[in-house]
């Protein structure tokens, strides 16, 4: 097993979808996919963002990209137009799940 | 033979305030059939709209004609043809800006067209009255709270107008809130004579307009492996090759920086998603998760085999709402213990408008110390006592005089307040108008599309 953060093994994208963000995460081989789908969970996501999402997380699988897309609800502090926060539509929202750290085994892992 | 025929269509602006660069190199750097250009946000339609109560001339993006003054005879030149949102809320007005530009260049023969019929502003009532209840489909709330406070109303129409604007032979068309994707769509129908009910290819099309919206973000903008990105400065606008089946390869013109991969491309393909397997769109509902992606080559990236179906009976309206104002303003704190000086900063400040008549209540405050992981919060560990933060203190409320009073209470605290503090050069902040964005869904039929074309 090897402890790396998620931006070794995938890259991701985020935007605003009404008070929420979406958080979308491309895992670089079919392999890590497959490690992602099982091992990223909503609640894992909800977990790591738990100071930032005050709502629910909603997962949704896109094999064909080797894709997960999360729904953070209530994360953006107000809808798009009306929020205070400097991130006012989540555009963080994506690096910063790749802030993640979990344990991969080490065939899985991408060559450098 | 007609199976060969490649279509180019590019994307020069994302969004209103993207680089110049962007339309200016795309009609220089390579070969192209079609540039599209976006203008148009929730807050840029209300915006415009205000602009054009108080000047009938006004509401519709100056921008793209001073864009179009500098490009319009290279565009002649090379049989480049312009689709772009620019007309805002007032398409004739921006027509006539037009018209204007091509005389003074001596552009001649050039066929404009205008797509109205997203505005309802006006209509509201009576479409209220025939039974459109407008109820917000994000939180379900009902329109009579805001509706004395509307601001805009906008209808997201589909490409089909578009299409028909090209059909009559038109080398641009300016249209008004339409979606982003059909910017690109709309010039494929026409070129290729989709059916409407050709679900898969405009499903396509949707995906290569999807892909491209958000400009150079699918050619290595905002990629997360950024080191991977050559030569960011020049970044390649991107350029879609779409053949008749509807599949194409997305690229950027040769000698442009950036890089276009799958993972450059999926990245995109994933911004602002919601459920994969439902994209809505005007002309078509799209299944994302049948997109196939492969390289096709350096640069190339081929994408085939989208699903569509057939769209909803709605469009989704786009309204906003006046609500109140709100003000922000920052101040740089330097040296030990900066954080609880900066808290202390935002105290005194709040204290002080009270003092002057202008309390702000407590949910109408809002503070952000730099430096203290305010985008990462919970996420990466916060650095124990930062040498300097940046101190953001904000407000809101319905008095803009009262809120102003905040930006005039900033610089004071460098002389009358805890030591340490600077970088107060930008000025005084001002309030700026919110304006609430109010999402809801209406009949289709109720809607109808036009298009004018004049040679100017």
């Amino acid at each position: 097993m090897a402890h790396v953060k998620l931006f070794d093994i995938a890259v991701a994208r985020s935007g605003d979808k009404g008070d929420g963000s979406n958080v979308g995460i491309r895992a670089r081989t079919p392999e890590l996919y497959r490690f992602l789908e099982q091992n990223l969970t909503a609640e894992r996501v909800k977990a790591h963002f738990h100071a930032i999402c005050k709502g629910r997380v909603d997962r949704y699988e896109v094999p064909n990209l080797l894709a997960l897309n999360f729904i953070l609800h209530d994360s953006l502090g107000g809808g798009g137009t009306e929020t205070f926060k400097t991130d006012a539509q989540g555009k963080v929202h994506g690096p910063a799940l790749l802030h993640m750290e979990m344990d991969v085994p080490d065939a899985l892992l991408p060559a450098k | 033979m007609a199976n060969d025929k490649v279509v180019r269509v590019a994307n020069g602006q994302g969004f209103w305030g993207d680089s110049l660069l962007g339309p200016l190199r795309l009609v220089d750097e390579g070969p192209l059939d079609y540039l599209t250009l976006d203008y148009l946000s929730e807050v840029t339609m209300s915006i415009m709209q205000k602009l054009k109560s108080r000047d009938p001339n006004a509401g519709y993006a100056t921008d793209f004609v001073q864009l179009l003054a500098r490009i319009l005879p290279k565009l002649k030149a090379k049989g480049i043809k312009v689709v772009a949102n620019a007309g805002g809320v007032n398409g004739p007005a921006c027509l006539a800006a037009i018209k204007k530009v091509a005389q003074e260049l001596g552009v001649k023969g050039l066929k404009v067209a205008i797509v109205e019929g997203d505005d309802i502003y006006g209509d509201v009532d009576r479409l209220t009255a025939g039974g459109e209840a407008f109820t917000n489909m994000d939180t379900g709330a009902v329109f009579a709270t805001v509706r004395e406070r509307l601001t805009s109303a906008n209808v997201y129409i589909g490409a089909k107008p578009i299409a028909e604007a090209l059909d009559r032979g038109a080398d641009i068309v300016v249209a008004g809130r339409i979606t982003d994707p059909s910017l690109a769509l709309g010039p494929l129908i026409h070129e290729f004579g989709w059916s409407m009910d050709d679900w898969d290819r405009l499903a396509c099309g949707t995906v290569a307009g999807h892909i491209m919206e958000c400009g150079a973000q699918c050619t290595g903008g905002n990629y997360t492996r950024w080191r991977e990105v050559p030569d960011f400065a020049h970044i390649g606008y991107p350029v879609a090759e779409v053949q008749a089946d509807g599949s194409f390869v997305v690229t950027k013109h040769e000698g442009t920086g950036g890089l276009v991969t799958v993972e450059t491309v999926t990245s995109q393909l994933l911004y602002e998603m919601g459920d994969p397997h439902r994209y809505l769109g005007p002309d078509v509902t799209v299944d994302f998760t049948t997109v196939q992606i492969e390289q096709a080559g350096k640069d190339r990236v081929r994408i085939s085999g989208v699903r569509g179906s057939a769209p909803t009976d709605t469009y989704k309206v786009s309204m906003t709402y006046a609500d109140g104002y709100k003000i922000a303003s920052g101040i740089v704190v330097t040296g030990p213990d900066a954080v609880e000086r900066a808290q202390l900063c935002a105290d005194i400040v709040f204290e002080r408008l009270a003092m002057h008549g202008a309390p702000v209540a407590p949910e109408n405050r809002f503070v952000e110390i730099f430096g203290t992981n305010v985008c990462y919060k919970g996420i990466v560990p916060t650095p124990e006592n930062p040498g300097e933060v940046l101190l953001r203190i904000g407000a809101r409320g319905p008095d803009r005089k009262k809120l102003d009073i905040l930006g005039r209470e900033m610089a004071p605290l460098v002389t009358s307040g805890p030591p340490g503090l600077t970088g107060f050069a930008a000025g005084r902040a001002r309030a700026t108008e919110v304006f609430g964005y109010w999402p809801a869904l209406m009949d289709k039929t109720k809607v109808s599309p036009r298009v004018t074309v004049e040679e100017v």
